[in-house]
C-alpha cells in the first residue's frame, strides 16, 4: 500500500521526534503502579522500626535504614499505616483538610503507602492537592543564567534581567569547571543590581560549591543530588550520612540548600531494580527530609524524557512534586530540562504545576537563549518570556514573573555589567572593556559578545578560588567606586546569613528583603476565598503587557476621503428600474473612510458601481441607517431595489449580494472576511449581483481563505464595528446618496 | 513545649529582634554596615552565623512541625566552630570508601571532644557503622 499522505504528515510533527516507549517493569521503566513494586508495610517494635514496605530491618540497606531512622514520624505511624490509602487520598482533595492536617498524618508514612496514596489521585485532584500542601503561599519561580563563552558582562546583565523580571532565586553553572568563582561572582553582582533579595547559586561539585558559599559568592545550594538507590547513591559519590553532613554545612554558614531528585535518575544510572520511578523518588524524598533539608528540586528533572516516554510519566513526575510536599518539603517542581520536541506537549505538562502554583514553578527557566544554557537546554528560554506573561495573564495566574520595559531591562543590564566592570579592574582581573560592557547591554546571547581570553579569564579564576578574598573585597570594591546600592544590597545578603531566617522552609526575599517562608508565609489554602489570591496590586502589573494596546487608539479616527463625495437627498423609496442598489453601512464614507484591508472606501465603491455598469444596469447607492449588520443592510437595500438585488457593504468591506424575497440572514453571496477581499473582489461582486439582476447564470466570486484573518484583525473588527454602530440611527429611514468621485 | 507558641512569634529573627542577633565573633548586626566595612572594623569571620542563631532557627523550626529541619540546623549549630577547611576534610571523608572504620571513629572523637559536636559525633559513628555493613567503607591499607 503505498504510504497515507495523512501518517506521513503525522510522523514529521514535532511530537513524533519524541521517543515512546512501551512499559518494561522488570527494569523499572515504568513510571508509577509497578506491580513490581512492594505493598507498604510498618512494624515496630520498642519504638524503632524492624519491618518497612515488607524488608526486615536485617534486609535494610542504606536508605531504608536512613528513612527509618530519621524520616519516618513514629508517633503516628501505626495510625497512618492503618489508615485506608484511598480515605487519605480523599484528604488530600477536601478543602475541610488544612496542609498542616494533611502533613502531621503522612508524617508516619512510608515510602510504598506515600506512592499507593497519590495512586488514587487523578491529574487534576493532584493539582488540587498541590495547590493546598505547597509551603510557601506566594509562588515563585527560578532562573538559570548562563552563556555558552562565559562572558563576564553577559552573566551579569543576564542576571540583572532575570532578577528584574522577578525570579526570585538564579542558578548559574559552569562550561569550563575553573570558571565557577568568575560565573557565581557575575551572577551574585547581576542579581543584586537588578533586584535585591534574589538568591544566587553556582552548580559545580559538591564541595567547590561549599566554598564558594563559604566565601559569599552565593546564597543557597541547590544540586545536592540524592538517589531513592543505595548503588545509584554510591554512584553519585555520596551516601545519606555524607550528604547529611553536607546540608549541616551549609546551614553551619548560613546558606540555604534543597537536595535534587527526580524519576527516572535511577533507571538512568542502570540501578533501579525492578521498581517504578515514583516509588523510587518517594525513597528520594523520605531521605531528603529526614536528612533535614528545608526542600528539594524534583519533577524529573534533567531526567525528564525518560518518564516522558512512557505511559502516565508525566502524572507520575506531578505526583513527585505532591509527594515532596504532602512531606513538608520546598518544591522547586522542575519543568528546567527540556522535555519535549513538542510545544504543545510541554506546555500542556507545565499546566500541571503552573496552574495549581508551587513553591518554585521551574527549578530553573531558561532566562538566557537555548544555545547559551549550559544544563542542557531549557525547556523555556528567554524566546517564551513573552508567551509566559501572556498565559499567566489569560489565566490570571501568578507564575512568577512581570512583564518588563526594554528601557528599564536596558538600564539594569548596563548597570550590571558596570559593576562588574569595576570589580574586575579592582580585583586586577582581565579587564571588561566599555565595548563590552554595551554589548552586553543589548545582547541577546553570547553570539552578540566580543570574545574574552579564555586563558586570562580561567588564571584570573584559579586565583580568586585560591585568594582569602571573598564577598567582603566585592562589596569593599562596589563601595569604593560609586556603587553603594549594590553593595549595600550584596551586603544585606551577607546580613542575612548570619540571621538564618531563610533557613526555615521555603524562604526567599522580596525586594526589601523581607524574608518570606512557609513560617511567615504559609499556604492557607482551604477552599475557594482562601489561599493565595492575586493582590490587585499584582494582577495590574501582570495585566500590564508592554505589548498591549488601548483599544481606543488601536483604530484611529481615518482622516477624510475628500475624493468621494457623498451627498445625502431624500429617502429612498422603491423603484422598478433596472438597477442594482448598493446599501452603505452608517458609517461608510462619513466617520469611516477605509475597510479592515485598509482598501479606501472610495476604490471599493468605485469598483462596485463599474462592475454593475460592466453588466449594462445602473447602480444606485443608498446609505443604510437603522442597522449596521450587513445581512440587514443587504436586505433593506434589496426592498428598494428595483431588480429586487442589493449589494450590502458595511465600513469595513464585509458585503453580501442580497435579493429581495430572501430571509434576512439568507443571501446569493456572503463575503464575511473582508480582508480576503481585493479590488478585483468588488469589481467582480458588482459584476455577479448585475447577473443576478438579469437571471443570468453566475459563478460566485472566488475569494481566497486565509483562516488566520480572524486570529489577526477580530480586535480590530470590533473597534471598527463598534464605530459604525455608533452611527446607527434607529428608525431612521435608508437615504438616497447622490456619489461623486473627484 | 509550652513555650512553643512563642517561639513561633520570634520568627522572622531578623526583623523582630535584630538587635539581638550577633555574628560568629560576637560582633552585633547592626554594627555590619558598609561603614564599619570602609573602616576595616568587619572581616570574612564576622560574616559567620552564630550557634546560638542557628539553635534558635531550629527551635523555630521544630515549633512549626518542621522536626528533621531543626535537627539539622541543630547539627549545624555544632559545626560553626569547625574551620572551614576541617569541613571540607569531614565531608570528603564522608564520602563513600574514602575512609576506614577507625578513620571515622577517630573523627567522631575529634568531633566530640574538640568542638564538643556531640551530635555530630553520634551522626558519624553511626555512618561508620552503616558503611561496614554496606561495604563503603576505603578497605584497610596493607
Amino acid at each position: 500500500m503505498p504510504r497515507s499522505k495523512r501518517f506521513a504528515t503525522l510522523a514529521n510533527q514535532d511530537i513524533n521526534q519524541d521517543t515512546f516507549i512501551h512499559e518494561w517493569p522488570e527494569m523499572g521503566l515504568i513510571a508509577m503502579d509497578s506491580p513490581l513494586d512492594p505493598e507498604p508495610s510498618l512494624r515496630l517494635d520498642a519504638g524503632r522500626v524492624v519491618e518497612m514496605d515488607g524488608r526486615s530491618r536485617e534486609q535494610f540497606d542504606l536508605i531504608d535504614q536512613f528513612i527509618a531512622d530519621y524520616a519516618l514520624g513514629l508517633s503516628r505511624a501505626e495510625e497512618a499505616m492503618a489508615m485506608d490509602s484511598l480515605a487519605m487520598a480523599r484528604m488530600l482533595v477536601d478543602i475541610n483538610a488544612s496542609r498542616a492536617d494533611i502533613i502531621s498524618l503522612l508524617d508516619g508514612c512510608t515510602p510504598a503507602k506515600l506512592v499507593e496514596v497519590v495512586g488514587h489521585l487523578n491529574v487534576v485532584e493532584m493539582m488540587m492537592a498541590l495547590q493546598k500542601v505547597r509551603a510557601r503561599q506566594t509562588p515563585a519561580n527560578q532562573a538559570h543564567v548562563t552563556n555558552w563563552q562565559e562572558h563576564p558582562a553577559l552573566l551579569a546583565a543576564d542576571a540583572a534581567e532575570a532578577a528584574w523580571r522577578g525570579f526570585a532565586e538564579e542558578e548559574t553553572t559552569v562550561r569550563v569547571a575553573r570558571n565557577a568563582p568568575l560565573n557565581a561572582l557575575a551572577i551574585l553582582v547581576g542579581s543584586q543590581t537588578g533586584r535585591g533579595g534574589v538568591l544566587t547559586q553556582c552548580a559545580v561539585e559538591e564541595a567547590v560549591s561549599l566554598r564558594l558559599a563559604i566565601k559569599g559568592l552565593t546564597s543557597y545550594a541547590e544540586t545536592l543530588s540524592v538517589y531513592g538507590v543505595a548503588q545509584a547513591f554510591v554512584d553519585g559519590d555520596d551516601t545519606p550520612w555524607s550528604k547529611a553532613f553536607l546540608a549541616s554545612a551549609y546551614a553551619s554558614r548560613g546558606v540555604k540548600i534543597r537536595f535534587t531528585s527526580g524519576t527516572g535518575s535511577e533507571v538512568l544510572m542502570g540501578h533501579a531494580g525492578n521498581k517504578s520511578m515514583l516509588y523510587l523518588e518517594a525513597r528520594c524524598l523520605m531521605m531528603v527530609k529526614g536528612a533535614g533539608s528545608q526542600g528539594v528540586q524534583n519533577g524529573s528533572i534533567s531526567c525528564i524524557a525518560l518518564p516522558e516516554s512512557l505511559p502516565g510519566g508525566v502524572r507520575a513526575v506531578l505526583a513527585e512534586n505532591l509527594i515532596a510536599a504532602v512531606l513538608g518539603l520546598e518544591v522547586a517542581s522542575g519543568n528546567d530540562a527540556m522535555a519535549s520536541h513538542s510545544d504543545i506537549r510541554k506546555t500542556a505538562k507545565l499546566m500541571l504545576q503552573f496552574l495549581p502554583g508551587t513553591d518554585f514553578i521551574t527549578s530553573g527557566y531558561s532566562s538566557i537563549p537555548k544555545e547559551d544554557n549550559l544544563f542542557g537546554g531549557g525547556n523555556f528560554d528567554a524566546e517564551d518570556f513573552d508567551d509566559w506573561l501572556v498565559v499567566q495573564r489569560d489565566m490570571k495566574v501568578d507564575g512568577g514573573m512581570r512583564p518588563v520595559q526594554e528601557k528599564d531591562v536596558a538600564r539594569v543590564r548596563r548597570r550590571a555589567a558596570c559593576a562588574l566592570q569595576t570589580v574586575y579592574e579592582e580585583f586586577d582581573f582581565p579587564p571588561i572593556s566599555d565595548a563590552e560592557v554595551e554589548a552586553a547591554t543589548i545582547a541577546h546571547s553570547s553570539a552578540d559578545m566580543p570574545e574574552r581570553d579564555v586563558v586570562s579569564d580561567l588564571a584570573a579564576a584559579d586565583r580568586f578560588m585560591a585568594d582569602p578574598q571573598t564577598v567582603l573585597d566585592v562589596i569593599c570594591a562596589l563601595d569604593r567606586r560609586g556603587f553603594e546600592d549594590i553593595a549595600a544590597r550584596i551586603l544585606e545578603m551577607q546580613r542575612q546569613r548570619i540571621t538564618g531566617d531563610y533557613l526555615q522552609t521555603s524562604a526567599i526575599f522580596d525586594s526589601d528583603f523581607h524574608v518570606l517562608s512557609a513560617l511567615n508565609d504559609p499556604n492557607t489554602y482551604q477552599g475557594p476565598g482562601s489561599g493565595y489570591r492575586l493582590s490587585p496590586k499584582r494582577w495590574q502589573e501582570l495585566s500590564d503587557l508592554p505589548q498591549a494596546k488601548l483599544p481606543q487608539t488601536l483604530v484611529p479616527d481615518q482622516p477624510r476621503d475628500g475624493e468621494l463625495q457623498l451627498a445625502e437627498l431624500a429617502p429612498a423609496r422603491p423603484s422598478t428600474e433596472a438597477e442594482v442598489v448598493i446599501a452603505l453601512g452608517p458609517a461608510f464614507g462619513t466617520t469611516l473612510h477605509q475597510t479592515l484591508g485598509k482598501l479606501p472606501h472610495k476604490a471599493v465603491l468605485r469598483e462596485l458601481m463599474a462592475g454593475i455598469e460592466e453588466e449594462g444596469l445602473t447602480p444606485r447607492v443608498v446609505k443604510i441607517y437603522h442597522t449596521a449588520d450587513c445581512a440587514a443592510i443587504g436586505h433593506a437595500g434589496a426592498q428598494l431595489s428595483g431588480s429586487g438585488i442589493a449589494i450590502g457593504l458595511q465600513s469595513k468591506g464585509t458585503t453580501v449580494i442580497h435579493r429581495r424575497d430572501l430571509a434576512p440572514l439568507n443571501n446569493l453571496e456572503l463575503f464575511s472576511q473582508s480582508p480576503n477581499l481585493s479590488l478585483a473582489s468588488y469589481r467582480a461582486i458588482g459584476r455577479n449581483a448585475a447577473r443576478y439582476a438579469k437571471n443570468e447564470p453566475v459563478t460566485p466570486v472566488p475569494v481566497k481563505i486565509d483562516n488566520m484573518v480572524r486570529l489577526r484583525l477580530i480586535v480590530h473588527t470590533t473597534l471598527m464595528h463598534f464605530k459604525e454602530t455608533l452611527e446607527i440611527e434607529s428608525g431612521a429611514p435608508p437615504i438616497e446618496l447622490k456619489v461623486r468621485f473627484q | 513545649m509550652s513555650n512553643s507558641g512563642h517561639i513561633s512569634n520570634q520568627y522572622p529573627l531578623g526583623e523582630t529582634q535584630p538587635e539581638r542577633i550577633r555574628s560568629h565573633t560576637g560582633l552585633p548586626l547592626s554594627e555590619i554596615t558598609l561603614e564599619a566595612i570602609r573602616e576595616g572594623r568587619v572581616g570574612p569571620d564576622d560574616l559567620v552565623i552564630h550557634t546560638e542563631t542557628l539553635q534558635k532557627q531550629a527551635d523555630i523550626a521544630k515549633a512549626a512541625g518542621y522536626r528533621q529541619l531543626a535537627d539539622n540546623l541543630r547539627r549545624a549549630a555544632e559545626l560553626v566552630n569547625i574551620p572551614n577547611e576541617r569541613l571540607l576534610h569531614i565531608y570528603e571523608a564522608l564520602r563513600p570508601r574514602r575512609s576506614t572504620y577507625q578513620e571515622l571513629i577517630s573523627l567522631s572523637e575529634e568531633l566530640a571532644v574538640q568542638y564538643d559536636a556531640v551530635e555530630n559525633a553520634r551522626f558519624i559513628r553511626e555512618a561508620a557503622e552503616a558503611y561496614r555493613t554496606n561495604l563503603l567503607l576505603r578497605p584497610e591499607d596493607g
